[in-house]
């Protein structure tokens, strides 16, 4: 089993593929659902606090916009984390989205650069794309250990 | 409850959205959030005629095509972004523009950091509500019977006592302990008045040390800066009907107000770095070795071309400063340089965010340094008016307004 970090870091039908193959999908709604079912709520809704900003600093200096950071503090151990990417270019909100443009591009470069296997997909605009896009996910995932 | 609708990106990401209803709370508001559907999401360039590769951009872009269709859904608009976001910072703007082109619901703007706080907001809050609020109120136009206005600011404290629609009496002091240096002030204008403190009717308090002063002396009326500095401005201008602008370069921050009537409508309030204050002229007059009173004067005759000076941060503005002495600079061109530059940082930091219509009025102290309202003239090519008492802004608008609570 590996760990699989999809983009967008948001989507649940890429988690799903990752999990249905038998990985481990690491996707910002289960940080987000350990924040909000924390016992500690200090800043409703997402509780996320001033600290995740300082957090972010590990990954974007201080001169990048705050809610950037905030966002890289729950994004940015996901990366560290994966063993694999899955990235899908132009995907549309409806499959994910992390509302930043700055965080989505930061994202996909920190990935990138980690040097993991990563698969790049084109989002797919019509069935016979669909059957394709699925099948090189399956593919991908099934040749990693 | 007024209710404030908030349109924003990054907030809760940056772990400020509970100080934002915090501020909001304190003001008697509650935060709401206009629903939109995808459809909405994804139609917002026709309506709106821009979309931008930030989904929560596009969503508060869509919220406001919301309230401006359904202008029943809030009182007032709250639009706020990152700070240092360019993409953020363009479609802020175009927001306010939006909804002020299409509705009469005042909007406020905020570029914030994780380190904004309820207190940061809490003034903006208070005037945005008190728009809302008190729309009657601030429709006054006349002052009428014997009022006192203390303006508890960050460096000096001013009072005045106004009677049947004139100022009577005024007093100026620097502010050092905040309620000595109210009564002082206080104090000061009733002797100059000639009567008794015991004849006043009412007592209208503002400016940073506001709820202090307002409580120690039972004030009528306790208000921030941004409400009774428009309307003191517009009053002591003579410009109560039509549009106006209004900016105040305060020792600590700055405001710049768009008006209508009388009443605010856009107005954005900053104070990033000394850089852009009344401060760095406090700074430049003391190391020039003149008096402030006197460095506006000097300025009128100097030439900012001369002097290289940017004074975005007051520790940069101070190193030209004394680098350009060093070099050899004319004192008269290095106090206009300075000068330039405060209006400068006010131009690209402030003026960008409000409508600038005439008549341009540049009240507070800093306005009587004759150099910084020519230097804003330059700017912004227009001519900046600088009313009789200028320096008394806010205590004549908060003797204004509460002469307004007497008929209540």
């Amino acid at each position: 089993m590996s760990k699989v970090i999809v983009y967008p870091p948001t989507s649940m039908i890429l988690s799903d593929l990752v999990e249905r193959m038998g990985h481990k999908a690491l996707v910002v709604p289960e940080r987000v659902r350990e924040l909000v079912t924390a016992n500690d709520v200090q800043s409703p809704p997402l509780n996320v606090t001033p600290e995740e900003p300082k957090k972010g600093l590990r990954y974007a200096a201080v001169d990048v916009p705050s809610g950037v950071r905030g966002r890289m503090a729950l994004i940015g151990p996901l990366i560290e984390e994966a063993e694999a990417a899955i990235i899908v270019e132009d995907p549309g909100w409806l499959t994910g989205c992390a509302g930043c443009s700055r965080t989505n591009e930061l994202v996909r470069l920190l990935i990138r650069t980690k040097g993991i296997p990563v698969l790049d997909l084109s989002y797919p605009t019509d069935d016979a794309q669909a059957k394709l896009f699925v099948h090189k996910i399956k593919a991908f995932l099934g040749g990693l250990k | 409850m007024i209710r404030i609708a908030q349109l924003s990106c990054g907030s809760e990401y940056s772990g400020i959205q509970k100080e934002i209803e915090r501020a909001a709370e304190t003001v008697g508001a509650k935060i709401v959030y206009p629903e939109v559907s995808l459809e909405d999401i994804l139609d917002v360039e026709k309506k709106f005629g821009v979309k931008v590769s930030s989904g929560d951009l596009n969503l508060a872009m869509a919220r406001a095509v919301r309230i401006v269709e359904n202008p029943d859904l809030a009182d007032a608009v709250i639009v706020m972004t990152c700070f240092r976001c360019a993409e953020a910072a363009i479609i802020r703007s175009e927001i306010r523009k939006f909804i002020h082109g299409h509705s009469r619901i005042p909007v406020l703007s905020y570029s914030f950091t994780e380190r904004t706080t309820a207190e940061t907001l809490l003034t903006r809050m208070e005037a945005l509500v008190t728009t809302v609020k008190y729309r009657g109120l601030l429709a006054r136009e006349r002052q009428k019977g014997l009022t006192a206005g203390i303006d508890s600011g960050s460096t000096t404290t001013k009072s005045v006592i106004m009677k049947d629609n004139e100022v009577i009496g005024t007093g100026w002091v620097p502010t050092t302990e905040v309620l000595k240096s109210a009564e002082d002030a206080f104090e000061a204008a009733v002797k100059m008045a000639g009567i008794q403190k015991e004849e006043i009717q009412a007592v209208g308090v503002t400016g940073y040390g506001r709820f202090l002063v307002g409580k120690h002396i039972n004030a009528r009326l306790i208000q921030e800066e941004i409400t009774v500095n428009s309307k003191g401005a517009v009053f002591l201008s003579d410009a109560q009907r039509g549009p106006a602008t209004v900016i105040d370069i305060g020792g600590m921050d700055n405001k710049a107000i768009s008006v209508q009537d009388g009443i605010p409508g856009g107005f954005t309030m900053g104070g990033i770095c000394a850089g852009a204050s009344g401060r760095f002229l406090e700074l430049t007059a003391r190391r020039l070795g003149v008096d402030i009173t006197q460095l506006g004067k000097l300025a009128l005759k100097g030439d900012f071309r001369n002097v290289a000076m940017n004074s975005y941060c007051i520790v940069f503005g101070t190193q030209s400063l004394v680098n350009s002495l060093s070099m050899g600079c004319k004192p008269e061109d290095v106090a206009m340089a300075a000068c330039h530059s405060v209006a400068e940082q006010v131009y690209e930091q402030q003026l960008q965010e409000v409508e600038v219509k005439e008549p341009v009025i540049m009240v507070g102290g800093t306005s009587l340094i004759e150099g910084l309202p020519r230097a804003m003239e330059e700017l912004l090519h227009v001519k900046v008016l600088v009313p009789k008492n200028a320096q008394y802004i806010g205590a004549v608008g908060a003797a204004l307004l509460v002469s307004g609570l007497l008929e209540g």
